[in-house]
């Protein structure tokens, strides 16, 4: 890549290198502090007196006897049962991720084939459902799921998710099943297969790096998501997030803090695992819609 | 691809975008158009050794009862959303005749809950979204000229603040910025006011959320610009220089408009979650301070009472808003479509 015109000089270089760094920093060192702080106690987390308290510990050693402490996450995921939340939402994010790239596949495969008009139709509705926020489609199931006692159970808020889903998940497979030549499934179809055939032995055994990475995105926004989990699920149902947000109501009063933040440093870890490990894919996957459009 | 095979392909996803994305936009159109049953009153006599008195109480049967029957609630046609929380009619049109010129107007505006809301969704978006752009372009030029090696660990280090759950995300920040955490006390140690909270201050409270929104969604434009600068022709990029265009130039007339369908993805995209604001502003506790138009909707729908109607309203106003903003990409991909290229 060295060659004249992507050369620089030695005064810019310097200039984007000391912008990478300080973005750097600010993008990595929040999660850095919150985890170390995490095993420390309040005082020294939040160290009004002397801001080394928060590096070496002070507060935490003099409470505690040691530099580090459990306390923080001992009191969230034994005594506030955090790990009830954990299990629900490896429910929730599991399911959620089966069925919506059950549905998108097909969904996604008869999009990328048909040349008919509707088929433009249908996904320039899904691009509308993709833009209405979730929080407004929550008030309009509250009443109807009260009606029915569907509210408040795990497989409730599954179906919601996978339907919210859906419009993003079609999109990319949309996008994705575009870059799969449509000679490969039509020749299967010459050879005799019908549709669903040709889809089941031709496009399936080619189709999982895209899958993966809408997988991925099915993942994340289940897991992330907040707006509607809050508001459909019942207190002993509730995934992580909505757990976190209820113990800014209850501990931050009881001057559990640490509860919180320690939760927090738990729903941040398997994402970071995720990104480690699935990087390409995230990467891929965030540009599919804009290079290829 | 045949109109039958088609149709069983797309049912799955189509009957569950229906019932679920669909109806519930049906649903909230007729909840707003309805209000909740006032509760039912009973007036009794009670007549005792003095003389009797009234007592009116309210009948809980009778209120039950009307609930049940129709739960919807009663007819209020347009009511709902030209009563004091929605578009404030009456008092929008009282304060037009009474204000004391434009800014007394605004002021007035800015009272009202629907307004206030709707002024910081939109300062929120149109502020967020480019700044968004242009930092994300930045990181992205800075990102590309790494050394291979480290491209890897820069990449990972980029992604955290987007692909971190918002609610985790902004709570990490705002008690960094709490006026006992590090950032907070180094604004108190800068501003040389040990009193200066961020909590405390409206204009200090907007502009972390802006920062907030800002930090979180620029990985997401870095990557995509990332991407768009590794299919830059170096080519044209060679004939630029060899016509004598210096960095900037070639920057300006060769990179720019190689990125510039992406930047139009990118604000679609942004747009479309800025104008959605939410978490932020439940870790933040900003209610005090800013109120988007997805807070006011959850703060009708959370609480004992659920007010069901007024959520229902603001949300067709926030569907509507939605659909505003995004006219100019449906027309344009309509136009598309249409001629293709």
């Amino acid at each position: 890549m060295s060659n004249k015109a992507t050369a620089q000089p030695l005064s810019i270089k310097f200039l984007t290198s000391s912008f990478l760094v300080f973005w750097l920093v600010l993008a990595a060192f929040p999660f850095m502090w919150t985890l170390w702080g995490s095993f420390k106690v309040e005082g020294d987390f939040f160290s009004k007196a002397d801001w080394a308290n928060a590096l070496f510990g002070g507060m935490t050693q003099a409470e505690t006897g040691g530099s580090f402490t459990n306390d923080g996450y001992y009191g969230a995921w034994v005594q506030e049962e955090f790990w009830r939340s954990a299990l629900n939402s490896l429910i929730v994010c599991f399911c959620v991720v089966t069925i919506s790239l059950t549905c998108g596949t097909l969904g996604g495969y008869a999009l990328s084939r048909s040349t008919h008009r509707y088929a433009f139709w249908f996904l320039l509705f899904a691009l509308i459902f993709r833009a209405t926020p979730p929080i407004t489609l929550v008030s309009g199931y509250l009443l109807p799921f009260f009606e029915w006692n569907l509210w408040g159970h795990l497989s409730t808020t599954i179906i919601v998710l996978v339907a919210i889903n859906q419009p993003f998940t079609l999109w990319m497979l949309h996008a994705f099943f575009k870059n799969i030549p449509k000679d490969l499934d039509e020749s299967a179809m010459v050879d005799g297969c019908n549709r669903f055939q040709a889809f089941r032995h031709v496009i399936i055994p080619v189709m999982w790096p895209g899958v993966i990475t809408t997988g991925l995105f099915s993942f994340l926004l289940a897991y992330n998501d907040f707006a509607v989990t809050t508001m459909l699920l019942s207190k002993e149902n509730q995934t992580m997030v909505p757990k976190l947000a209820s113990f800014l109501g209850t501990t931050q009063t009881k001057g559990n803090v640490m509860f919180a933040v320690a939760a927090v440093v738990s729903i941040t870890a398997p994402l970071f695992v995720m990104v480690m490990v699935f990087q390409r894919q995230i990467v891929s996957g965030l540009t599919a819609g804009a290079v290829k459009g | 691809m045949k109109h039958s095979t088609f149709f069983w392909f797309v049912l799955p996803s189509a009957i569950l975008m229906l019932a679920f994305i669909a109806l519930p936009i049906v649903s909230i159109v007729t909840q707003s158009l309805y209000t909740s049953h006032e509760q039912v009153l009973v007036t009794v006599e009670n007549c005792g050794p003095f003389g009797c008195t009234e007592v009116t109480s309210v009948d809980q049967d009778a209120t039950q009862a009307l609930k049940a029957a129709e739960p919807l609630g009663k007819w209020a046609g347009l009511d709902v959303y030209k009563d004091r929380n929605h578009l404030a009619v009456a008092e929008v049109a009282s304060a037009w005749v009474n204000a004391d010129g434009l800014p007394d107007f605004g002021r007035t505006l800015m009272n009202l809950p629907f307004y206030a809301a709707l002024a910081f969704t939109l300062t929120y978006t149109f502020i967020v979204t480019p700044l968004t752009i242009v930092l994300g372009f930045f990181i992205a030029v800075a990102v590309n000229a790494v050394a291979k090696a480290l491209k890897g660990p820069t990449i990972f280090l980029t992604l955290l603040p987007f692909i971190v759950t918002p609610l985790v995300g902004s709570l990490i920040i705002f008690w960094m910025v709490d006026a006992r955490g590090i950032l907070g006390t180094g604004l108190q140690w800068l501003a040389d006011d040990p009193t200066l909270s961020v909590k405390a201050s409206t204009p200090l409270m907007w502009i972390m959320l802006m920062f907030y929104g800002i930090w979180h969604s620029a990985p997401f434009a870095f990557v995509v610009f990332y991407a768009g600068l590794q299919t830059v022709n170096t080519d044209s990029l060679e004939a630029a220089m060899i016509d004598g265009a210096n960095r900037w130039e070639r920057i300006r007339y060769v990179v720019i408009p190689h990125l510039f369908p992406l930047v139009t993805f990118v604000a679609l995209i942004q747009l479309m979650d800025n104008f959605r604001v939410f978490e932020p502003i439940v870790s933040f506790s900003a209610y005090a301070h800013a109120n988007s138009l997805s807070i006011a909707i959850f703060n009708d729908l959370g609480g004992e009472t659920r007010l069901l109607s007024s959520a229902a309203a603001t949300s067709v106003l926030t569907i509507i808003g939605v659909a505003i903003l995004l006219s100019p990409v449906l027309v344009r991909t309509y136009r598309d479509f249409s001629n293709p290229r």
